[in-house]
């Protein structure tokens, strides 16, 4: 489904070149919640801007539900973007001047919905969030575990195939984090994938699938064995 | 998605209303400035007389000195010698036709209360009225016959009635002017022309004249000559009279002329009648007479002054210093909505759609620009107003063609200020915008 083979990233200045994906390899399947964890320039960010249309890449090859995006031009990138794929960002990235209703309705209206089935779907979508009651609310006015909620139900109001997460929780205190995490592996057990850039290592025990990135490389991949799991066994 | 960028834009204007006032404010000055004198030179440069402008004439007549041309390269002289005018009007060929010249002389109203004053005199033929199509309150102009005889009749300014007759219908009524009394057969009503075109020798820009006479009293009441008086020899003899007969030019004529043949038609019969005053030793120079309809007559008078083409020149350089720093103002605040870009580009617009929803937001600040530069446009016309007085007073005032022109301006010039902001905020790598945050 998300398939990269042998992709290439160098980052160029005047004086540097600088790898930051070399022979990249991964195949993520329908269904998967992959944490991706390493350290920190390793890759995973680049890896996932790549995965998500928003960088492009230099060798190799990546396929996206079985389509080549490699030379794929702005417009039909774009589509793809708003068609399959959601963000979550560890900074949430709301509009600051725009409601919650707003807000969710940005990536609805590239999409060409009318205004029916984009106001179905944004009440669906901050529903299962638990933020129906705040569609008028400014990010302002909400705590950083709801502008995060918000924030995933915009990836999710477009109904995508993909959702990628940089640090979804890298701005949340332990409770929201947990509460957030909660909510992922809900809208995964709803059939959305998830990939899952991560530098805290018990957030990454609970996805399904864990790959370690070293040096723009997968290094380790694999069944991740929680801790708790390892002691029981 | 036009209403939603549009409301986008609202947004925007508001999130930062210190900039968007500044930027809205440079555009403003630059658009009133333009407007301003963009609005004088439209004024100057409009059609007096829009529906008949080519089918009336100025006519010259190259009756100027051997040596050297009136005006260079080879240009006849702007106006023509009382013989010329006399000799034009007794053959007469054209539909209609008329000379004419300037003059002054004293009113004496009748009332013992009221003072004597100086009045413009303009001496015509009977075809004057209708050729300029002369609008009248009271009565009318004079006939022909009234030209032959050389009548003492007179037809008043609106400005003159109420001065001398209170307002009310003078017609029949006697006005004394220059020491003579003439019997009021016409009162005109308001009558602006701007430019007035039939005489631009005297000010292209003055008001029409306050009393109108018969041409041929010129001579009979040795009036004074108004305007310019051009000679290329001295007068053959003493007096008024000599004077009259000179070679000196200080006459305007008119031919109505509706199609082109009968403009053919005048102009050999115009071409016979030098011919002939050749013959007579007058007229020295190549045969170089000219008809311009009046817009042309307008641009070889040059009606439209250096200066305020020069004016409007640089409040065109203004506009584009506005617009220069327009343009930086909207690169700070495209940079400062560069994580919104970066995010909107993530959830799926498009380089085009972004292009597009910055150019709204541009074109909505360049029309609240051309909307604030339209009232300071206004505010500028009557400065030159109250600078220059009555000279300009038919010269200076918005109309609907101006108000469309300022708001296009404004939108065209900011949709080209915003391009290069705009462009270079459609092409920020979403990615780096994202993580930054």
């Amino acid at each position: 489904m998300l398939k990269m083979t042998d992709v290439k990233k160098v980052f160029r200045t005047e004086l540097v070149e600088t790898h930051a994906l070399r022979d990249f390899n991964l195949q993520v399947n329908e269904g998967d919640f992959v944490a991706v964890t390493g350290p920190s320039g390793s890759g995973k960010t680049t890896f996932l801007n790549i995965a998500g249309l928003l960088e492009t890449f230099e060798g190799g090859q990546y396929e996206l539900d079985g389509q080549d995006v490699s030379n794929l031009n702005d417009k039909a990138r774009s589509q793809l973007r708003n068609e399959k794929i959601g963000f979550i960002f560890q900074s949430f990235n709301l509009i600051p001047d725009l409601n919650l209703f707003d807000n969710v309705d940005v990536p609805l209206r590239y999409r060409g919905f009318n205004s029916a089935e984009r106001k179905k779907r944004i009440e669906e979508s901050l529903e299962m969030v638990g933020l129906a009651n705040r569609m008028k609310h400014l990010p302002s006015q909400l705590s950083g575990g709801q502008q995060q909620r918000a924030a995933i139900a915009r990836a999710l109001a477009g109904q995508p195939r993909f959702l990628l997460a940089d640090e979804p929780t890298g701005n949340l205190d332990t409770k929201m984090a947990l509460s957030v995490l909660e909510l992922l592996k809900t809208i995964n057990d709803f059939g959305t994938t998830i990939v899952m850039v991560t530098h805290d290592q018990h957030l990454a025990e609970q996805a399904k699938r864990n790959i370690y990135v070293r040096d723009g490389k997968v290094s380790e991949s694999g069944e991740v064995v929680s801790l708790e799991n390892a002691v029981n066994a | 998605m036009f209403a939603y960028y549009l409301r986008l834009a609202f947004k925007s204007i508001k999130r930062n209303p210190i900039l968007s006032a500044l930027m809205i404010t440079a555009i403003a000055l630059g658009i009133g400035a333009s407007m301003t004198t963009i609005t004088v030179n439209y004024l100057m440069s409009a059609n007096p007389i829009p529906h008949k402008s080519e089918q009336l004439f100025y006519v010259q007549l190259d009756s100027w000195s051997p040596h050297e041309p009136a005006n260079e390269p080879n240009e006849p002289p702007d106006q023509i010698t009382w013989t010329d005018a006399t000799n034009l009007m007794q053959n007469k060929t054209a539909f209609r036709q008329t000379a004419m010249a300037s003059s002054g002389g004293v009113v004496e109203p009748e009332g013992q209360d009221q003072k004597p004053f100086m009045a413009s005199i303009r001496l015509a033929f009977s075809d004057f009225f209708p050729m300029f199509d002369v609008p009248f309150l009271y009565g009318s102009g004079w006939n022909a016959e009234s030209d032959d005889k050389r009548e003492l009749v007179a037809v008043i300014s609106k400005a003159t009635n109420d001065k001398v007759f209170g307002g009310g219908n003078s017609v029949g009524k006697t006005i004394r002017v220059v020491g003579e009394n003439f019997r009021v057969i016409g009162v005109l009503d308001e009558w602006v022309l701007a430019p007035r075109f039939y005489d631009v020798t005297t000010g292209a820009f003055n008001e029409t004249e306050e009393i109108f006479m018969p041409f041929y009293l010129k001579q009979d009441l040795e009036l004074t000559n108004g305007g310019n008086t051009n000679c290329w020899k001295s007068p053959e003899g003493e007096g008024f009279q000599a004077f009259l007969q000179s070679e000196c030019v200080n006459y305007q004529m008119w031919a109505e002329l509706p199609t082109d043949a009968d403009k053919a038609e005048f102009m050999d019969f115009l071409n016979s009648y030098v011919m002939e005053q050749k013959a007579l030793g007058r007229f020295p120079r190549e045969l170089n007479n000219r008809l311009s309809d009046v817009m042309e007559w307008m641009e070889i008078e040059e009606v439209v002054a250096d200066d305020a083409q020069i004016m409007m020149w640089l409040s065109f350089m203004f506009l584009l210093v506005c617009l220069l720093n327009t343009i930086g103002l909207l690169l700070a605040k495209f940079t400062g909505k560069a994580s919104e870009i970066g995010l909107r580009r993530a959830v799926g617009a498009s380089r085009t759609d972004l292009f597009i929803q910055h150019l709204v937001e541009t074109a909505c600040i360049g029309i609240a620009g051309g909307l604030l530069g339209l009232g300071l446009a206004f505010l500028g016309l009557e400065g030159i107003k109250t600078l220059y007085g009555e000279f300009v007073q038919n010269l200076v005032g918005l109309d609907v063609t101006m108000v469309i022109s300022a708001l296009l301006l404004a939108l065209v010039s900011s949709i080209l200020a915003g391009m290069y902001p705009t462009w270079r905020a459609c092409n920020i790598a979403p990615a780096s915008q994202l993580k930054s945050q």
